[in-house]
């Protein structure tokens, strides 16, 4: 028995919309590879471990970035694959992913992680399989020259850079006696050291250098060294305890005077600066590498940028405005693997074979201007560092938003070359 | 075949094997097993103490990053060369080991558990404190020039895995002829029952603080070869999860057994390595590893199989 199923056959009107669909696709298609092989890009990704917040949104970028890549045509016309391998930001797994996404999955480069502990217990192993290793930690062990001549930065800058460059506008606009708060382990220590050395090269003074333990969890007992002729107070904190440092903090201020406060978003990536308990944070300054927030002056590309990967206005997610992105960070994914994508094509990359040439490329890089590949802004590599310079930024919180007060000069970041990797031999 | 050359002869049967490998396997998972023979020394002097010996500790990461900082902190400032610094984190696991053992040997069972695992928090805290001198969390490279032993380049991947199969197989002996031997027999007296080997005129302390000492020299070789072998030191080593990794190596493998440490770190490596290709909850897997090995094996693999016919088994 047969049964009419009335509406089953294709009227006018769906062929007409099916036709028009067609054609919309047919434009907007992606490019038809020719019969060539993608490159591969391994991506070390902290995808659990401590820094999972960062390895949630950093996948999310490169993703956004990789399609944006092949939909211009690839590299060298070749599509673009990212392998993705969870390194439980762990630096002896993390040295693992990178032989395995190298000697296992065929790898042409690795990018992508950021905890620096990662990258220096990575890095060797990267150098002795020759393939370049493109690191988005922050980490001044990079320019120290500390790692080797696979291993580069080119699309953040470093923890010196960003410290020393913030002391001028602090002391200008903030007050000139200083007092440090920060982990008492080596991210904490970076920060004590160069800001010191900018503060006192900007005439400022260091009042108190006040380390906490890694394991604390309460801060009462620190807060009452903070001088009482302290102008500014500095803070660098990681991690939960944050929220009980700035809670604590409140606290011990009351509604009675305080000093101004500086500290860097690090405290509070991932985290809605309107979260209760936060409030203390209205008027405080904090050093952001890319602003949460959409600024009045967006760029395009920058707007561009958000959109692609789904953060909206105020730095969360599209679809979850529970999920604050990573944002003054993740731009250095994005942004390396645009870099890859360059040194690539400017080496004329085929293959293995020619992972030097990619690096003496990318070695052979200076300008990079503002654009739809470096959205934070435009920055300056220095080959023989391996380390790329670039503008930082100021924010207020302003009604529980972060906003922009100060650009930093690429100058104010600067500082003597440590080390020549080009000298050496790869 | 008597009883001690079929013993001896599958000791050496697994190191032709692993020799073979080197020829056989691709590169990336020869280097994994490079790794896995260092970690399986480490999980040896674990078993040594808690197989053998009946010592539960927690503080093993200690012993481990003691040999691995006592390589790396000569080399990186006043430029020590490979082999001494070897002997040296050697050196060090022990007298770690004996150190802590003075104190924590006071104590048994839970009490002893707890106390190794305050000894190594607090060793980690220290080398994230003295950061200046030790690289703190972050750690640091280890020079290459150093990574040189007998003249060969440990950073190659074919005398790097010669290196670290050289050191398994010496450390495999080592523990082979120790557990055979009267001394041997004296550790498994006193994890079976401690009133009894003191009766019968041992001293439980003297053996106990021996065992972990020799326990502590293997954790020690271990670090100071994984660095000098990956040429990275750090503080993640003396983390807690480098006490439990090697509990569920011997767990895994068998423990009281020679050969269990070495099966237990080479398919635990591998479920780690295989599952977290495919999903960010590869400690599910682990977990779910332990639980069927509790449920259905709770002497291990190689336990099992001993229990169950091959007797012989050391």
């Amino acid at each position: 028995m047969t049964k009419d199923i009335i509406g089953a056959g294709p009227s006018r009107r769906t062929i007409l919309k099916g036709a028009g669909a067609g054609l919309l696709a047919a434009g907007f298609a992606p490019p038809v590879w020719a019969q060539s092989a993608p490159i591969k890009l391994g991506f070390q990704l902290h995808r659990t471990g401590i820094g999972a917040a960062y390895g949630r949104w950093y996948e999310r970028t490169a993703q956004a970035a990789l399609k944006l890549v092949n939909d211009g045509g690839g590299i060298n016309g070749r599509p673009v694959e990212i392998v993705f391998e969870d390194d439980g930001t762990d630096p002896k797994r993390g040295a693992e992913v990178v032989e395995k996404l190298t000697s296992q999955h065929g790898c042409d480069a690795i990018f992508g992680p950021l905890f620096s502990h990662v990258v220096i217990g990575s890095a060797p192993r990267a150098g002795e399989l020759k393939v370049p290793y493109l690191v988005c930690s922050e980490g001044y062990h990079v320019a120290s020259g500390m790692l080797n001549r696979w291993t580069m930065q080119p699309g953040i800058t470093d923890v010196r850079a960003q410290v020393s460059s913030m002391a001028p506008w602090v002391m200008e606009n903030l007050g000139k006696k200083v007092t440090m708060v920060f982990p008492d382990y080596a991210f904490g220590h970076d920060h004590r050291d160069f800001f010191s050395a900018a503060v006192e090269a900007a005439g400022g003074e260091i009042l108190a250098h006040i380390a906490i333990p890694p394991t604390e969890t309460s801060f009462t007992r620190y807060l009452p060294q903070i001088p009482r002729d302290t102008e500014v107070l500095y803070h660098v904190m990681v991690g939960p305890a944050v929220l009980t440092f700035v809670k604590e903090l409140g606290e011990f201020y009351g509604t009675g005077a305080r000093p101004e406060i500086f500290g860097f978003i690090d405290s509070l990536e991932a985290v809605d600066t309107a979260t209760p308990g936060l409030e203390f944070l209205e008027g405080t300054h904090f050093w952001e590498g890319h602003c949460r927030v959409k600024q009045p002056d967006a760029s395009e590309h920058e707007t561009a940028y958000r959109a692609a990967v789904g953060v909206d206005d105020n730095g969360a997610s599209v679809t979850d405005t529970r999920d604050v992105a990573t944002y003054a960070h993740m731009f250095s994914v994005w942004e390396t693997l645009h870099v890859i994508k360059a040194g690539m094509e400017a080496a004329g990359y085929q293959g293995p074979e020619d992972r030097q040439k990619f690096v003496e490329a990318v070695e052979a890089m200076t300008e990079m201007p503002e654009s739809l590949a470096h959205v934070q802004g435009a920055k300056v590599f220095n080959g023989k560092t391996h380390q790329v310079f670039g503008h930082q930024f100021i924010s207020r919180v302003e009604g529980g938003k972060l906003m922009k007060v100060h650009t930093t000069s690429m100058e104010d970041g600067m500082y003597e070359d440590a080390v020549d990797y080009t000298a050496q031999s790869f | 075949m008597s009883g001690g050359a079929r013993i001896w002869a599958l000791h050496l049967a697994l190191v032709a094997m692993l020799f073979a490998a080197l020829f056989v396997l691709p590169t990336y998972h020869a280097t994994n097993l490079a790794r896995i023979m260092v970690l399986a020394v480490f999980a040896m002097g674990y078993n040594l103490a808690f197989g053998y010996t009946g010592l539960l500790s927690l503080g093993h990461a200690m012993f481990f990053a003691a040999g691995m900082f006592a390589m790396g902190l000569p080399v990186w400032h006043w430029g020590l060369g490979g082999g001494p610094a070897l002997l040296l984190g050697l050196v060090a696991g022990g007298a770690m080991a004996g150190a802590v053992g003075l104190l924590a040997l006071r104590t048994a069972g839970v009490s002893f558990m707890i106390v190794t695992l305050m000894f190594a928090q607090a060793g980690y805290l220290t080398i994230l404190y003295f950061g200046q001198v030790t690289g703190g969390d972050e750690g640091f490279v280890v020079d290459a020039a150093a990574r040189r032993l007998f003249g060969f380049d440990l950073s190659s991947d074919v005398p790097r895995y010669l290196a670290a199969l050289a050191l398994f197989a010496a450390a495999m002996a080592g523990c082979l002829w120790l557990v055979r031997s009267p001394f041997g027999r004296v550790m498994v007296a006193m994890r079976e029952n401690e009133e009894r080997s003191r009766m019968l005129g041992y001293d439980p302390f003297r053996v106990k603080l021996a065992a972990l000492v020799i326990s502590g020299v293997y954790a020690g070789a271990a670090g100071a070869a994984y660095g000098l072998l990956f040429g990275y030191v750090g503080g993640s080593f003396a983390t807690i999860q480098y006490s439990i990794l090697p509990m569920l190596y011997v767990l895994l493998g068998g423990a009281g057994t020679v050969l269990g440490p070495f099966l237990g770190a080479l398919l635990m490596f591998y479920l780690i390595d295989i599952t977290s290709g495919f999903t960010s909850a590869w400690l599910f897997f682990v977990g779910a590893a332990l639980v069927l090995l509790i449920l259905f094996a709770p002497k291990g693999i190689l336990g099992t199989i001993r229990e169950r016919g091959a007797r012989w088994l050391p």
